[in-house]
């Protein structure tokens, strides 16, 4: 975990309201485990913004982002050459996979960028269902479909892929195929129902969470979100213990 | 020249920057940035005598210039404090100061009695945190019931105490006043101020405890008029905080009369705050000519 001053080597618009910038940023880059994210200094604003690292290769990270608020918006107006402040890497990202077995990836809207780095750097096999609202928030169909073994889209409106959620595909492969895990991102509802129709078929599952945050290292406790530690409900720290937990641990609000 | 080492009641800071309670935890999570002996102090997390889970999130809001938080004193208990983090933390060279918490006069003398007896070097008797239902800033905005716990804390504490004031008082001199007489060996303030905020959108506030405390930025002209009306009414030794962020803020702190300052919500943005504003303090007190910062404090100009 470390400051680093990030120098912008692009920064495009990738679908409505979302960007992918590519940065200079070799000791963050080195260190960083899939699921891990970065937390973005955003010129004055006395909170930074935690964003995830969709790619990490060589010197160079990818963060993917929508623009949601005052820091986001920001964000997407920093062109090529200019240095962002970052903390990072931070959080436990997914867990190394234990065997061969395939991995199926969920992601759901600006959850899927997380996601993408464990199909690069882990050896298991991958598959990958991403969810959209719809076509205008189609992002890294690509990217995922050159690393990973299947993969299904899935847009609410049906203006692009299959018409409606990610639970639907992942029914169906969850009984076609034998996977060793679900590892998911995504809005909570979305989670939630991911994580139950995991539990229900007997795949161990990881999801990724979201909670504000402060510090972004552990020290404040303003990120926590309910867990069930042997039994007990604890509140621990997106930023630290997660952001990825055992989704059978998440006590879902 | 030691232009910043600063004797605060009794105890030698190497400078008088010492991180705020709340926003560096232990200390451990900084520990990857650079070596906590850098500062005068740390304030460690408020802890109460039992562990408590703290309040549901959203904790945290920004503000213009400024954080609410309403994380709600969530922490492990003083007797976990005390095995787990105090060993660790009196090997970083620095002082250690444990802030200490309660929901009830006895809870909070169990728990003082606790904390002043194990390896700290102060104790900030936290009766000022607003994001608790009982105990808390209830405790600090009276002047009978400031009195009435410290004079019951101080009888078990053979540390220096250091009582911590909340803002959220039409008249913050009284309360300053009524804890010296209990036998205060010094004052912090300010914590945070009760605000809110409304996600207009959804008509909900961003925190779930809807109300939080004010920190940060916005909170420093506040913090300055408050260490200065307390300056004159008392002899206790001071110390400053809210909303210091770079050197410039501290030393208006020490002007309004402040021994020492804290810094918190500043190292949201940038851990090396702390360092950045003792390096600048030290400039700050050679360019004046002194020898040595306990020179400049009180020594604002008033009109
Ligand atoms: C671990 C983690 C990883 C994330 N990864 C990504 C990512 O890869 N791509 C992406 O687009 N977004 C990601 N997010 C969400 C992103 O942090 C928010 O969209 C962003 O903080 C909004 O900031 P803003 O200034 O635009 O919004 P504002 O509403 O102006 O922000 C105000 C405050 O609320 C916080 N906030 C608002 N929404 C969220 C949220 N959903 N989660 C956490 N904090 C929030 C902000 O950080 C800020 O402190 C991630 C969040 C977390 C916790
Ligand atoms: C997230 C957070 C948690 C805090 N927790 C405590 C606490 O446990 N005990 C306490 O006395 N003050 C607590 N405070 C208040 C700070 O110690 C300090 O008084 C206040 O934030 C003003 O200083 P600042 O503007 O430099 O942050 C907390 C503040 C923040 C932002
Ligand atoms: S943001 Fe401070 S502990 Fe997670």
């Amino acid at each position: 975990m470390r400051q680093e001053n990030a120098r912008i080597l692009s920064h495009e618009g990738i679908a409505q309201e979302t960007y992918r910038l590519v940065l200079h940023c070799p000791q963050i880059a080195h260190a960083a485990q899939p699921g891990q994210f970065v937390h973005v200094l955003c010129g004055t604003k006395p909170l930074r913004r935690p964003i995830s690292i969709c790619r990490a290769e060589g010197d160079a990270l990818t963060l993917v982002y929508g623009v949601r608020g005052e820091g986001t918006a920001w964000l997407s107006e920093r062109v090529p050459g200019e240095e962002l402040n970052l903390l990072g890497a931070l959080g436990q990202g997914f867990p190394a996979p234990a065997s061969d077995a395939p991995i199926l990836l969920v992601g759901g809207g600006i959850g899927t960028p997380p996601l993408l780095d464990c199909a690069h750097r882990f050896a298991a096999p991958f598959d990958a269902i991403l969810g959209f609202r719809s076509a205008t928030q189609v992002i890294l169909e690509d990217e995922y479909r050159a690393v990973c073994g299947a993969v299904a889209v899935c847009t609410e409106d049906g203006s692009h892929g299959t018409k409606g959620f990610v639970t639907a595909p992942m029914q169906e492969w969850l009984a076609q195929k034998k996977y060793a895990a679900v590892y998911a991102c995504g809005p909570t509802p979305m989670l939630q129902a991911v994580a139950g129709l995991a539990k229900e078929l007997g795949v161990p599952c990881f999801v990724s969470l979201e909670e504000r945050m402060a510090c972004g290292v552990g020290a404040c406790l303003t990120c926590v979100v309910k867990i069930r530690v042997s039994g007990a409900e604890d509140y621990l720290r997106v930023c630290k213990n997660g952001p990825v937990f055992h989704a059978e641990e998440v006590v879902w609000a | 020249m030691n232009f910043l080492e600063t004797v605060f009641c009794g105890v030698t800071l190497k400078n008088p920057v010492v991180a705020a309670s709340g926003a560096y935890g232990f200390g451990r999570d900084y520990t990857d940035f650079y070596a906590l002996e850098a500062l005068g102090g740390i304030s460690c997390k408020g802890t109460t005598f039992a562990p408590r889970l703290g309040n549901p999130p959203p904790r945290i809001a920004e503000t213009a210039a400024g954080i609410l938080n309403s994380v709600g004193l969530q922490n492990p208990g003083a007797a976990h404090f005390i095995e787990y983090d105090l060993p660790w933390l009196r090997a970083q060279n620095t002082v250690i100061i444990a802030n200490a918490a309660g929901s009830s006069v006895e809870d909070y003398v169990e728990n003082v009695a606790l904390l002043a007896a194990a390896d700290v070097d102060m104790i900030e008797l936290n009766i000022s945190c607003p994001n608790v239902k009982e105990g808390g800033v209830a405790f600090g905005t009276s002047c009978a019931s400031v009195e009435k716990i410290v004079s019951a804390v101080k009888k078990v504490c053979p540390k220096p105490l250091m009582v911590k004031l909340s803002p959220n008082v039409t008249n913050i001199v009284p309360i300053a006043q009524a804890a010296e007489a209990a036998g205060a060996d010094a004052l912090s303030l300010i914590n945070t101020l009760t605000g809110m905020k409304i996600d207009v959108a959804h008509r909900r506030p961003i925190l779930h405890n809807n109300t939080g405390g004010l920190s940060g930025a916005a909170v420093l002209p506040i913090a300055v008029r408050m260490v200065w009306e307390v300056r004159r009414a008392t002899q206790l030794p001071i110390m400053g905080m809210g909303g210091v962020t770079q050197w410039q803020n501290a030393a208006e702190l020490i002007l309004a009369g402040a021994n020492a300052i804290q810094m918190g919500t500043a190292i949201f943005a940038d851990p090396y705050a702390p360092l950045k504003v003792i390096y600048g303090l030290a400039e700050w007190v050679e360019r004046e000519g002194c020898n040595n910062i306990s020179e400049l404090s009180g020594q604002v100009r008033p009109w």
